[in-house]
């Protein structure tokens, strides 16, 4: 069989590399460049769909697994393989990188061939991220998606790119040097427990950690992941990454990077250190309480499209991380699918305010009015994903929405009753910024002849649009294939959460060793 | 069958929204109304076919798929005819056929691309509202109950280069959305206790339970979701955005304070019957909110000078009167009075978008006046309506408003009674006042056109007025009371859609012909008020204005509620999130430590420069050696 989990992220990788051959000094080719850039990504989301269609959605197992010896003496492997949740995210990495290169098309017109390799190498470590199931692998990963991030920031950026770029860089490095402290150490502990190294994923899941030090690495990890998540109140360099990022790079950053922190405390944080996770779970929803509304407050006071967009998602993740901290079925799958819906419907509104910028080159909201009389179809798009953002039952921000509320509800009722406000907000800020840009009389003249939206941006818009609805009408599509690896983190979970763990850094070690059995 | 009755209008939605633009007002107009009479054809077999069910087997399911599933909560799409529901599809798809076929001359004026956009829009209006009255479940009752803010929004938004019409529309989504929030926690609230959203299952489950004799979970979930009614059907606190609704054109007016939207808070509270019978304490707020929006909404109508502004606040106030039934258990009664008003508010909007269009724009009462001769039909269907509405002997509004005080009265609530009472003695005034200022006398200075010849109404908004006005005078008669002879027909078949029903005893005709007696006197007294007022002594509501200046202006100004939101609620959370949270603690205290760590690490970086070429690779290399100390530490101590 081929090795297609492999692949998905090779293809990228490998035609960065081929990109890297063709000379293109003058830029004379930058028309050949772009157009094979978008060929090799579509066959990237081509080799993700068919994962999916050879995906078993009725098992909770890691599925497509590869596994190659890399550095034996340490116990790391080439080890991967996806479940239901890391394969929605890879898909929608792979769906949303061609619409991000499409929305370069115009406005990218310096070293495109360096742009673009730097696309796919971070499509690669995106996709990388989701399928490692070795923690050393993970972390390459990890590490290697910000090297272009950074670039994507610090070349193509607006004015104040530099700033930006190196914010960005020490927000997520000081979180990554507390991970691999943390994930060295879980490999310590490994070898102090069999006598070997591992990075084994699984492996980990099976190790007895005593509680107090389940402590200190879960800190160690949710830290990192709260900075990249960005959770209150880690989040200030997402604003400005966000405002400073070309639109390509804006689009991937929110679509895909920011569910990077949640998928982290999903995948890792939560279930390796559960006596830990359940302690602090009502720490971390209160902050992600404390986000979703503070992010909606001050997204409304925003003069700035970008900025406004950019705090709208602090305010849409801390929903996922409250769906996380739950840790029930409802509020996890809600938490997921926020993950997925929030990558289409601000991943597109980056995309849009983009061609706005594009073609004004300002985002300031007070320079733009009656955009609708001039320019309908973007209009009609934008209200789309406007009302996908805010949650509209029927399209996909309110199915994630409403599981999490649910979930937390029945965790406890206190978070919702806050962090439903957040449902009011979002009303507020996202129609005050659409009546500002595209209704009343067009009073800026160059605005008068704004061309609509051009072909090429339509091949752009019309997937995120389609989207937005297939997911709000047609969520068990999505659902289903993410429930038994749900079920199996729940489980995993709640089997810990019944033993009375509020009080577990104080449990005996014998209590201890009879919980973790019972876990597995 | 019943998903044929919203995907009708749906289909009409999808085809203008997408070649509107491209084809003739003729087509886009034609398939949008075409669409609606469709619907209203399906709803009209259905029931036909629900009626021949036997009395307790009345329902008809239709699940359409599975819409959302995770681990114990799984919901389908289902929709679902009832009593109720089916009362609701006749009066959405009526009425809304109705307001279509108006449009279609309304709005001629309208760009080609326009027209199609306002009939799009309206389309999905019907759509989403008749998904919300057929859903199984909360759930699907909620994308109804959205979808028709949504479409409240684009619709009173419609001339949206219009600064105060886009605000309007943002004001009615954004209020709208306070009670969506109470509305989804009191659903959440009832799903954690009884593990369902399907109203079938959750009325059977609730049932057996005695009614709570404290404030507990039942009465906490309905308070809840009486707050998302208070939004949707604009009652206190949350009313304020319907006044401002009639920025949008007219039609759309008829649409939401008749046939959709505002009768949504009503119709889930009939919906949700048995859940609010168990919480007295909840039932009696509804009431009192009803009877208190009744009378305040009454009050300011009386000053009001906008025709469609008075509209507006009538249908605040006859909203509180179906509430006041609600609270009081007549679920029937408070049904009843959503059909009639259907008809006679949908027809007075339409007769004053009738003025409007024949004065060119103008709205303003002051400005009209002696369009009696010159505007027949409109004249005297408007005269028709304001009959029917100020509850005039044996036209529909008096039926159902009776039956109303009448059970208000008969629970022993008099004070509630007499709050009703009174705020009828209001409707009529200033029903009237508006009939007399706008259509009697002579035409007075200031009005625009005066002195031209003015058209009525075109012949396609005559034919809805004239079908309005007969219905506002027979509708009513589904309903005739016991106590006149009549057998309440419609207060049976609605009757197992609530579970339960206080039937009114043969004994009490008696009271209840006096109480007929005395609100039709009222009625007649509120109109005769009018006449005398602005027929023969103009002055005097001028001096009484002056007299009582500042009752005058608190009325003008609508109690200041506005104002009041305004400077206790949106002011302090912009500066709140302005100057605290994003200007003060954002950038002067998270921002200002990173900078504060970012010169620190770009002045070792600066060192680390001298031996390394870029800063990142510096920054790559003071990681490296950080972990590798780190590292160190761990595995060899």
């Amino acid at each position: 069989m081929m090795p297609l989990l492999t692949l998905s992220w090779l293809v990228p990788l490998a035609g960065g590399l081929l990109l890297m051959l063709i000379g293109n000094g003058d830029g004379r080719r930058n028309g050949l460049i772009r157009w094979l850039t978008l060929a090799i990504s579509l066959v990237a989301f081509v080799v993700t769909l068919a994962l999916w269609a050879g995906f078993d959605s009725a098992s909770a197992e890691f599925q497509f697994v590869e596994r190659q010896p890399w550095i034996p003496a340490f116990g790391i492997d080439y080890y991967v393989g996806i479940d239901g949740i890391s394969l929605l995210l890879v898909v929608l990495t792979s769906f949303l990188t061609p619409i991000a290169l499409l929305s370069s098309w115009g406005s990218i017109d310096k070293k495109v061939k360096e742009f673009s390799i730097f696309m796919l190498a971070l499509e690669a470590a995106m996709i990388g991220v989701f399928i490692s199931l070795d923690l050393f692998l993970f972390y390459v990963f990890w590490d290697a998606m910000l090297i272009p991030m950074y670039f994507l920031i610090g070349i193509w950026g607006y004015d104040q790119r530099i700033y930006a770029a190196i914010k960005f860089m020490l927000y997520t490095m000081a979180g990554s040097v507390l991970m691999l402290v943390a994930i060295l150490g879980l490999a310590y502990l490994h070898s102090a427990a069999t006598g070997s190294y591992s990075f084994d994923l699984l492996k980990l899941y099976a190790l007895d950690i005593a509680p107090q030090t389940q402590m200190w690495f879960f800190l160690a990890f949710a830290i990192a992941f709260a900075i990249k998540v960005p959770l209150f109140p880690f989040h200030t360099w997402l604003p400005d990454a966000h405002v400073q990022a070309p639109t390509a790079g804006s689009v991937i950053l929110a679509g895909v990077l920011l569910k990077m922190g949640t998928y982290g405390l999903v995948r890792f944080a939560f279930p390796l250190f559960p006596i830990a996770a359940a302690y602090f779970a009502p720490w971390l929803a209160l902050l992600a309480v404390i986000g979703i509304l503070y992010g909606a407050l001050v997204a409304m006071v925003q003069p700035d499209m970008k900025k406004l967009v950019a705090y709208s998602s602090v305010s849409h993740l801390g929903f996922v991380v409250l769906g996380i901290c739950a840790m029930n079925v409802q509020g996890l799958q809600g938490a997921v699918y926020q993950m997925l819906a929030h990558g289409v419907s601000t991943g597109g509104l980056f995309l849009m305010v983009g061609m706005l910028s594009d073609r004004r080159h300002t985002r300031l909201i007070s320079e733009f009015g009656g955009l609708k009389a001039v320019m309908p179809r973007l209009t009609a798009a934008f209200m789309i994903i406007t009302l996908a953002s805010i949650g509209l039952p029927g399209l996909n921000g309110f199915v994630g929405e409403f599981l999490i509320l649910l979930g937390a509800f029945r965790w406890d009722p206190r978070y919702v009753v806050a962090a439903g406000l957040g449902v009011i907000l979002s009303a507020v800020y996202m129609l005050w910024m659409f009546q500002r840009v595209f209704y009343g009389p067009v009073t800026n003249d160059e605005n008068a002849s704004l061309p609509d939206l051009q072909p090429r941006e339509w091949a752009a818009v019309l997937p995120l649009c389609a989207m937005a609805i297939v997911m709000g009408v047609f969520p068990t599509l999505f659902l289903k294939p993410m429930e038994p690896a749900v079920q199996k983190l729940v489980q995993r979970a709640q089997s810990v959460q019944t033993l009375q763990v509020k009080a577990a850094p104080k449990l005996p070690a014998k209590v201890h060793i009879k919980l973790v059995k019972a876990v597995d | 069958m019943l998903a044929l009755i919203p995907l009708f209008p749906l289909l009409g939605f999808l085809f203008n929204a997408s070649f509107g633009r491209r084809v003739p007002k003729t087509v886009s107009g034609g398939v949008a109304s075409l669409v609606m009479l469709a619907s209203f054809a399906v709803a009209a077999m259905s029931v036909w076919q629900l009626a021949g069910l036997p009395v307790e087997e009345r329902v008809i399911d239709q699940t359409l798929y599975t819409w959302i599933a995770s681990g114990d909560f799984v919901l389908d799409l289902t929709l679902r005819l009832d009593p109720l529901s089916a009362v609701m599809i006749l009066v959405i798809t009526g009425i809304g056929s109705l307001i279509h076929i108006y449009s279609t001359a309304y709005m001629h004026d309208e760009p080609d691309s326009e027209y199609a956009r306002y009939f799009s829009y309206l389309n999905l209006f019907a759509a989403f509202m008749l998904v919300l009255v057929l859903g199984a479940s909360f759930l699907v009752l909620f994308v109804g109950w959205e979808g028709v803010g949504l479409c409240s929004y684009l619709l009173i938004g419609f001339w949206f280069k219009k600064k105060s019409a886009s605000d309007a529309g943002k004001k009615a989504f954004v209020v709208n959305r306070i009670g969506d929030y109470a509305f989804i926690l009191g659903t959440l609230l009832l799903f954690t206790h009884f593990g369902t959203l399907d109203f079938r299952q959750l009325a059977d489950a609730v049932a057996p339970l005695p009614p709570e004799a404290t404030f507990g979970t039942l009465s906490i979930a309905t308070l809840l979701l009486f707050i998302g009614a208070t939004g949707k059907s604009a009652q206190i606190p949350l009313y304020v955005w319907l006044p401002d609704a009639m920025e949008g054109p007219t039609p759309v007016s008829a649409l939401i304070h008749a046939a959709t939207m505002v009768t949504a808070g009503v119709y889930m509270i009939g919906r949700t019957a048995v859940v609010f019978t168990h919480a007295p304490d909840t039932m009696l707020i509804v009431a009192i909110i009803g009877a208190l929006t009744a009378l305040m909404a009454g009050t300011i109508g009386l000053v009001q000078n906008d025709i469609k502004r008075v509209l507006a606040y009538s249908t605040v106030s006859q909203l509180g009167f179906m509430f006041l039934a609600m609270g009081m258990g007549a679920f029937g009664a408070g049904i009843f009075h959503l059909y009639t008003h259907a008809f006679f508010k949908a027809l007075l909007f339409l007769g004053s978008g009738a003025v409007i269009h024949a004065l060119h724009g103008e709205q303003d009462i002051r400005n009209m006046g002696g369009l009696k001769k010159q505007l027949p039909v409109t004249y005297w269907t408007f005269l028709i309506g304001s009959l029917a509405i100020a509850g005039v002997p044996f036209l529909s509004g008096f039926f159902s408003k009776d039956e109303i005080l009448f059970e208000t009265f008969a629970h022993g609530h008099w004070i509630l009674w007499g709050i009703g009472a009174l705020t009828s003695l209001l409707t009529a005034t200033y029903m009237f006042r508006l009939v007399f200022l706008t259509f009697h006398g002579e035409r007075r200075e200031g009005a625009i056109a005066s002195g031209s010849h003015l058209h009525d109404a075109p012949p396609a908004m005559a034919f809805v007025l004239i079908v309005l006005a007969i219905g506002s005078v027979l509708a009513g008669y589904v309903g005739v009371p016991h106590a006149l002879g009549g057998s309440n027909l419609l207060g049976a078949w609605l009757e197992p859609a609530f579970g339960i029903m206080p039937a009114a005893g043969e004994e009490e005709a008696g009271l209840e012909l006096m109480l007929m007696a005395v609100s039709s006197t009222i009625a007649l007294v509120g109109i005769g008020l009018a006449a005398f007022i602005w027929l023969k002594r103009r002055e005097i509501a001028d001096s009484m204005a002056r007299s009582f200046s500042g009752l005058y202006n608190l009325l003008l100004n609508k109690y200041y509620v506005d104002e009041i939101y305004d400077a206790a609620i949106v002011r302090p959370t912009v500066v709140l999130s302005t100057d605290v949270l994003w200007r003060g603690f954002d950038v002067r205290v998270v921002d200002a430590a990173v900078n504060g760590a970012g010169t620190i690490v770009g002045a070792s970086a600066s060192m680390l420069r001298r031996l390394q070429t870029g800063s990142v690779r510096a920054y790559a290399s003071s990681l490296f050696v950080g972990v590798v100390l780190i590292l160190g530490y761990y595995l060899w101590r």
